[in-house]
């Protein structure tokens, strides 16, 4: 290919053409602008930067790369590639590198993304650990040190636990539900593309005057309008993560609504389906307003509008209230893929049905319902009317009955089970223990005067991190270990998995259990520096953090290793009964050569004989079988 | 070999999260009512949730113990539901939380509304007096109304009275008796905590905020907290101090400082005048 080639065909090259001239647009937008108006000075860096390179940069990378190809070519007439798939599948790793429409080949390059965020947001967590071992300030200055956990947690949270149940999703769900591909597989890939525009935008503040933004990922008004350039990297990033993950919600809500191999009703459906389907519904709905939340930041920056300045008519309190109605589902959002992994996982490791299938339905509905009915409770202390301050606590009370059913559901489900102790099992127990550790922490905040007490303290970033760490991320971790042999083809190695398990989850709570302790005892959250009170718990923390962080090493040099030279995985290694596990590892290109027919519920493990799906070719007698609570009759031979 | 290390290690989980909850670490109490409050209705939820953290962790280890995978050990029992029992939990979990929402409605209340002050304490001083409040304490009395304002990086308290009366960092308060504070802030939001006077409140800009607090005579002594609403580089420094002593004290106290304000503003005054003359000659 000559370099001219290069430069038109879709991919790198012609990415950083597009970036490079979308840049020098933008900015020559600002520049005419300013000299029409007779401004001065003409070269504002400040909105060059925002306009050139925050806006209109990230669609020159997203054309150049090839994201629009096909739609442009289609809406200009001219004759579009035919639909033969040449983009799908990966048959090197290259692959993996340009857009791709086929769900796996995405579902594998989300989960790799965002590994690379959740590594930067955790380098972040070790160097802020570092500087609260002891107190005083030792390694970063205060202002880095509020961009380091700001980056960090908008990292984590945009960055990592949202996508990356995205990715996992995106693998499973077509392959679990019958389906050769997603609804939508060309706006499957701009989702993915997107991605990367937000965590490198977040990263790249921090190169910018003035420091990465520094608010918090709560960007709180009116601090976030008056804080230096950095801060536009997030509102903007924010918005780029935002419509990715609007788009991989709708794609899979039609994916799941019209997409389900014949006989797959609704209630047939494994949990993990239901999960992602009540999570969309999440996204769908809530993401606007976190979206909306920082066009007013944006517009109050960059335009002079006064959605939060006090003395103009605008209203301070306007802004937590928009951007809490987004983020306490976003708790759900990064919540309920991880409760269908642990359905998943338990069910198969326990050789038993999901106790109580429907329930375990319902309470994710009703999750969805009440997870709108709480938001305020994040603003006990900011002088929200008052009467306010019952009904939230009332809902937020609520809300903890379908979270207890399903930790209930699960106990009911390892009873009386056989249980195989491997490491995705082992991170569904260890979620399990932890993730009712933060719900229970979650109900103590429930209670107003309590709350008023420990927010803003370390007690809220214990909280959290029990909630999103050992909660959702013990789930992805279950969840990466369960699939990886259906991903790559390759076992892990099981040794190194339960080494991994038990590390993190010893020094996990050598980490944040303590916390819950100096939050108590008033240390807030947030601060570089801190009272000598706290210093002997901060160092204890600080250590048991470290530890933690490098057990995170072992997950990827077993992840690397295995995938290289790990031993080929049978089709179905844990002999479980949902489609995807029917097919070989890693599934063939179009995931089936017969779509399959799915005869009964997906968790019949102890019936003798009981299938979930059949493909006709090896059809055996079929059955009529009952729904997933019914469980199939044993069949006739 | 590895239920023992399971075993051993929940219960490290046990110890080091739920060491959070043992009676040591509670929240700080003593301060003022408020905070003894705070501290009784934490410990009641606490009690709850051990019971309910024991209830899961103890079923979890029996099925692990009872249940592990072994050669030629029973089947899995395959149980799809049990509605009864489904349903048990349903309203044994809604009934916990309803009773543990009453409890909190109970002290809410009283957490709330300001007492009134004490006979001891400076409630005949009427020049101190804030009758602007918009639950006047039940039993009548006055109170110590002080506006709390915050901005990056200082707190200033603005005392009641006709002649100014202000001070920045160290708020001085008489002891029995009730301050109520209005809690505003200059640009960002800031938030006011001294935790062992109970009540976070957020200074807003464009709100005005209220809390109080009320130390006991015999509780003098200096009661430190910090901002605790992110509010920029330097949110970290940004402490505060409230130093009680006894309403004799307070008293000469602010007219102590009254006059230095005075004297303060009249130097200040003659300088300018000065300047300005010296610019006439000039
Ligand atoms: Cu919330
Ligand atoms: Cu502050």
């Amino acid at each position: 290919m000559t370099f001219a080639q290069r430069l038109t065909a879709p991919g790198w090259y012609r990415a950083a053409l597009g970036t490079a001239l979308m840049f020098a647009f933008g900015g020559a937008l600002v520049v005419g602008v300013r000299a029409l108006y007779g401004w001065d000075p003409l070269f504002n860096w400040d909105a060059i930067i925002t306009v050139g390179a925050l806006i209109a940069a990230p669609f020159g990378y997203l054309v150049g790369i090839g994201c629009f190809d096909y739609w442009f070519y289609w809406a200009s007439g001219r004759p579009t590639r035919p639909e033969d798939h040449s983009g799908h599948g990966a048959r090197s790793w290259k692959d993996y590198f340009r857009v791709n429409t086929d769900h796996k080949v995405i579902g594998i390059q989300y989960i790799v993304t965002t590994m690379f965020f959740f590594i930067a947001g955790g380098l972040m967590a070790m160097l802020m650990r570092a500087e609260l071992a002891q107190p005083g300030t030792q390694f970063v200055d205060p202002n880095t040190f509020n961009g380091l956990f700001s980056v960090h947690a908008s990292l984590m949270i945009f960055l990592f636990i949202i996508p990356v149940f995205a990715g996992i999703a995106n693998f499973v769900i077509p392959l679990m539900i019958g389906a050769p591909d997603m609804a939508f597989p060309r706006l499957n890939a701009l989702s993915f593309w997107m991605l990367p525009i937000a965590g490198v935008m977040m990263l790249a503040s921090f190169f910018v005057e003035g420091g990465a933004f520094a608010t918090g990922w709560t960007a709180y008004a009116p601090l976030s309008t008056e804080t230096p350039l950095g801060q536009q990297f997030f509102t903007v990033g924010v918005q780029f993560a935002g419509a990715s993950s609007i788009a991989t919600a709708l794609n899979f809500l039609v994916t799941i609504i019209t997409m389900r191999a014949p006989g797959m009703t609704f209630w047939r459906m494994p949990l993990l389906v239901w999960a992602n389907f009540t999570t969309s519904l999440l996204v769908v709905i809530a993401t606007p307003f976190i979206a909306g939340s920082q066009f007013f930041v944006l517009l109050d920056r960059s335009l002079g509008t006064h959605f939060f300045t006090p003395g103009a008519g605008g209203d301070v309190l306007m802004y937590q209230h928009v951007f809490w109605f987004y983020s306490h589902p976003a708790v759900y959002i990064m919540m309920l893929p991880g409760f269908g992994i642990i359905s998943e996982v338990i069910s198969t490791n326990a050789r038993k049905p999901v106790f109580g299938y429907r329930m375990m339905a319902f309470s994710l509905v009703a999750i969805v319902i009440l997870g709108f009915t709480v938001w305020a409770h994040h603003m006990f202390v900011s002088g929200m009317f008052s009467w306010l301050r019952v009904p939230m606590m009332i809902t937020t009370m609520l809300i903890a009955v379908p979270t207890g059913i399903k930790i209930f559901s699960w106990l009911a489900t390892l009873w009386r089970g056989v249980i195989h102790l491997r490491t995705p099992m082992l991170f569904a127990l260890g979620f399990i223990t932890m993730f009712t550790l933060g719900g229970i922490s979650g109900i103590m905040l429930a209670v107003v005067p309590f709350d008023i007490h420990v927010s803003d303290t370390y007690f809220i970033v214990a909280h959290i991190h029990y909630v999103l760490f050992g909660g959702s991320v013990f789930t992805i971790f279950a969840g990466i270990y369960h699939w990886f042999p259906k991903m790559t083809g390759r076992m892990y190695d099981e040794t190194l998995g339960k080494l991994h398990f038990w590390l993190s989850f010893i020094f996990f709570n050598l980490t944040f259990g303590p916390m819950h302790l100096v939050g108590i005892d008033g240390m807030p959250r947030r601060v570089a520096d801190y009272a000598e009170q706290y210093a002997t718990w901060n160092a204890i923390i600080s250590i048991s953090a470290f530890i933690f962080g490098a057990s995170f090493l072992i997950f990827l040099y077993n992840m690397i290793a295995s995938w290289r030279h790990g031993p080929a995985a049978a089709a179905n290694p844990w002999r479980a009964h949902s489609i995807e596990w029917q097919v070989s590892s890693p599934p063939p290109i179009f995931n089936f050569d017969e779509i399959p027919t799915v005869v009964g519920g997906p968790y019949e493990y102890g019936t003798p004989g009981a299938v979930h799906a059949v493909f006709k070719e090896k059809a055996p007698a079929q059955v009529p079988a009952p729904a997933g609570g019914g469980g199939a009759p044993p069949p006739t031979e | 070999m590895l239920l023992a290390a399971l075993a051993a290690s929940l219960l490290v989980a046990l110890v080091v999260a739920q060491g959070a909850f043992a009676d040591a670490f509670t929240p700080e109490s003593g301060g003022s009512q408020q905070a003894d409050d705070i501290d009784t209705l934490y410990k009641i939820t606490l009690y709850v949730a051990i019971v309910i953290f024991l209830i899961v962790e103890g079923t979890l280890i029996w099925s692990l113990t009872r249940h592990r995978h072994r050669r030629g050990g029973p089947e899995a029992a395959q149980i799809r539901g049990n509605t009864p029992l489904e349903l048990g939990w349903t309203v044994g979990a809604a009934l916990i939380l309803v009773v543990l929402t009453v409890i909190t409605f109970v002290y809410l209340d009283d957490i709330k509304n300001p007492p009134p002050s004490g006979p001891d304490g400076l409630a005949s001083q009427a020049q101190f007096a804030s009758l602007d409040q918009p639950n006047p304490p039940a039993g009548g009395g006055q109170t110590l109304n002080i506006v709390v304002s915050g901005r990056q990086y200082v707190w200033r308290y603005d005392y009641p009275g006709d002649e100014p009366l202000y001070s920045f960092y160290e708020m001085v308060v008489p002891t029995g008796t009730t301050v109520t504070l209005d809690v505003k802030a200059a640009d960002v939001i800031h938030s006011w905590w001294i935790p062992k006077l109970g009540g976070k409140v957020d200074g807003v800009p464009g709100h005005v905020n209220k809390t109080w607090f009320k130390i006991p005579r015999g509780r003098e002594g200096v009661y430190r907290g910090q901002c605790a609403e992110l509010c920029g580089a330097n949110h970290a420094d940004m402490r505060a101090e409230v130093r009680a002593v006894t309403p004799e004290e307070f008293t000469s106290w602010a007219d102590r400082t009254r006059t230095d304000i005075q004297q303060a503003g009249q130097d200040l005054a003659k300088q300018r005048e000065r300047r300005l003359r010296e610019g006439e000659t000039d």
